[in-house]
């Protein structure tokens, strides 16, 4: 059978083609050291693993309601009360197989053939192969180092047409680290509100934010509530990754339509993770303090180590990422991870993955020990000693 | 504790005492000098009680045997366990003296060549004192894990290498 043909032409081409090749090359070297992990190193805190447990030991093992155990979307709403200042009805929350599960449906329930997503870039890999099996069609927006990769009102105006149905707003950011701070989504906000754009608020980084300024909620800023869903989720602050939950919240006409989709497409999220995640809401604020605190050190050294080896690194104020520019090598994105791959197997990820405006950096993770990331560093500084000299 | 950055240089320094000034410096965005400043004040104040290696002996080679004592003892009227503790933590041999809640009063590890000069000290030296009334002593088998690091297997980063 010519599966080609079969395949529908949307699912085939929207695989990434052009890194393909770098990441089979990594994956077939066990022993190199990876810098390229985007999950945190941590395991998750033993009170949550416990209650997952204890409701295993219970029984609990059928589905939920739809929308998610209505314990947890209680806490839920009481947990963005108190970190986000933001409002929400248990009702206006749909619980969700992680994040990326949230973005889907949130996409899904908006986007209609020939609408228009605006995506910040460099950004997340799914936000416009998720728009384009709607029938979307991806705007990008290329966010400059200048800008500390934050999205500008300019950019955001010089983008919208009569088409524009949905903003991507990805802070804290995953590749570069940005943040977008309270004056910033101000100007995005004053640039929306009086128009039928929505914003889906990506901020599952949200409780990994090192600049001192409390995280803030583009739905927290006057009039945007109503047209703000905010997708969050337990991974990446609770070190939940492998739990898969995340949740939505937003208007409860979007909300119902979204979980009306979530009802046919999943019917609930996993129910050891729900119960496992009322506990991590209810008691786990130092546990994120803690992790926090070891991120912002490693992040700290790694800045500090790539800016002392001549790779210009922006101060990274969020995740736990950081961006450095690769330009002065003179090299491309792939052509400096590939050969820093081969010559010292030290694994990066090439800026270019993350959108073309990713070209010229690469993303460093700093998920791992301190210890793990100062090999790196020595190998990266070996590799860019032996550069020069090949050079001269 | 009042001071959050002295709190996050101890615990830098419990896990890796080690790590080169500079690199601490940058983790706690301080300067050298004041790290080191940071660090002698520590010191003097006895927040640091010495920097020492963990070892695997049994990895080493070498012949070491550590048991651990539970103590009945007699407290005094007017200094209660701390004379009795004092004495013992006097002798070379013991590693580490602690006040227990529980069943008994205080838990002894005793470092050795030899499961017979552990024995030895416990009936020549430890039992005989006045305020001893009773001991048991339990030798350490194997060690899995100690101060927080592994003995014997690796941790493994099962993650995998590149996740976007």
């Amino acid at each position: 059978m010519d599966y080609d043909k079969l395949l529908a032409p949307a699912a085939v081409a929207m695989r990434p083609s052009g890194i393909r090749k770098f990441f089979d090359l990594a994956a077939e070297m066990p022993h190199c050291i990876s810098l390229g992990v985007g999950e945190p190193d941590f395991k998750t805190p033993w009170a949550i693993r416990e209650a997952g447990i204890d409701s295993l030991e219970h029984g609990r093992t059928r589905y939920t309601a739809n929308a998610g155990l209505a314990e947890l979307r209680a806490e839920i709403a009481r947990y963005l009360q108190r970190r986000m200042e933001l409002r929400y009805d248990p009702t206006q929350i749909l619980v969700t197989v992680g994040g990326s599960e949230a973005i889907d449906m949130c996409v899904r329930a908006l986007v209609a053939p020939g609408d228009e997503v605006i995506i910040p870039e460099p950004c997340f890999v799914c936000y416009d192969p998720i728009t384009t099996l709607s029938g979307g069609v991806p705007v990008h927006i290329a966010c400059r180092q200048e800008d500390e990769f934050r999205l500008t009102a300019e950019q955001l105006k010089a983008a919208i047409t009569p088409r524009t149905k949905l903003l991507i707003l990805p802070f804290p950011n995953n590749p570069t680290g940005a943040v977008m701070e309270r004056e910033h989504l101000e100007a995005i906000a004053e640039v929306l509100r009086g128009t039928d754009i929505l914003v889906l608020s990506d901020e599952i980084y949200a409780e990994l934010n090192y600049g001192g300024e409390k995280h803030v909620s583009i739905a927290s800023l006057p009039g945007m509530a109503e047209r703000t869903i905010v997708v969050n989720g337990f991974s990446k602050a609770y070190a939940m990754t492998g739990w898969r939950l995340g949740y939505a919240a937003g208007p409860q006409p979007i909300i119902k339509v979204m979980t009306k989709i979530h009802q046919s497409a999943i019917m609930s999220a996993p129910t050891t993770s729900q119960y496992a995640a009322i506990v991590a809401l209810r008691e786990c604020d130092s546990e994120i303090e803690r992790m926090r605190d070891e991120y912002n050190q490693r992040r700290r050294l790694v800045v500090k180590g790539f800016n002392d080896l001549g790779l210009e690194c922006f101060e990274p104020k969020g995740a736990f990422y950081c961006f450095p520019c690769i330009k002065s090598t003179g090299m491309t994105s792939q052509q400096f991870c590939t050969a820093l791959l081969e010559k010292k197997q030290v694994a990066l990820v090439p800026g270019d993955a993350f959108g073309a405006s990713g070209e010229g950096y690469c993303r460093i993770s700093y998920a791992y020990s301190v210890e793990h990331l100062k090999e790196a560093l020595r190998r990266i500084g070996e590799f860019l000693a032996e550069l020069r000299a090949e050079k001269e | 504790m009042e001071n959050k950055a002295m709190e996050q240089l101890l615990k830098i320094l419990e896990n890796n005492a080690r790590l080169p000034l500079e690199d601490i410096a940058a983790m706690l965005d301080k300067s050298t000098a004041e790290v080191s400043a940071m660090m002698d004040l520590a010191k003097a104040q006895g927040l640091i009680k010495g920097y020492k290696t963990l070892v695997d002996w049994e990895k080493a080679g070498a012949d070491r045997v550590e048991a651990v004592i539970e103590l009945h003892v007699s407290p005094k009227k007017s200094r209660g366990f701390d004379e009795i503790a004092n004495t013992i933590a006097e002798f070379d041999e013991v590693e580490s003296v602690l006040l227990m809640s529980g069943g008994y009063d205080l838990q002894l590890t005793i470092k050795g060549k030899t499961f017979q000069e552990i024995a030895l000290f416990v009936a020549k030296r430890l039992s005989p004192l006045d305020d001893v009334l009773s001991t048991a002593t339990h030798f350490v088998l194997r060690t899995y894990k100690r101060e927080g690091r592994m003995f014997g297997a690796e941790e493994i980063d099962e993650r995998e290498c590149t996740v976007l």
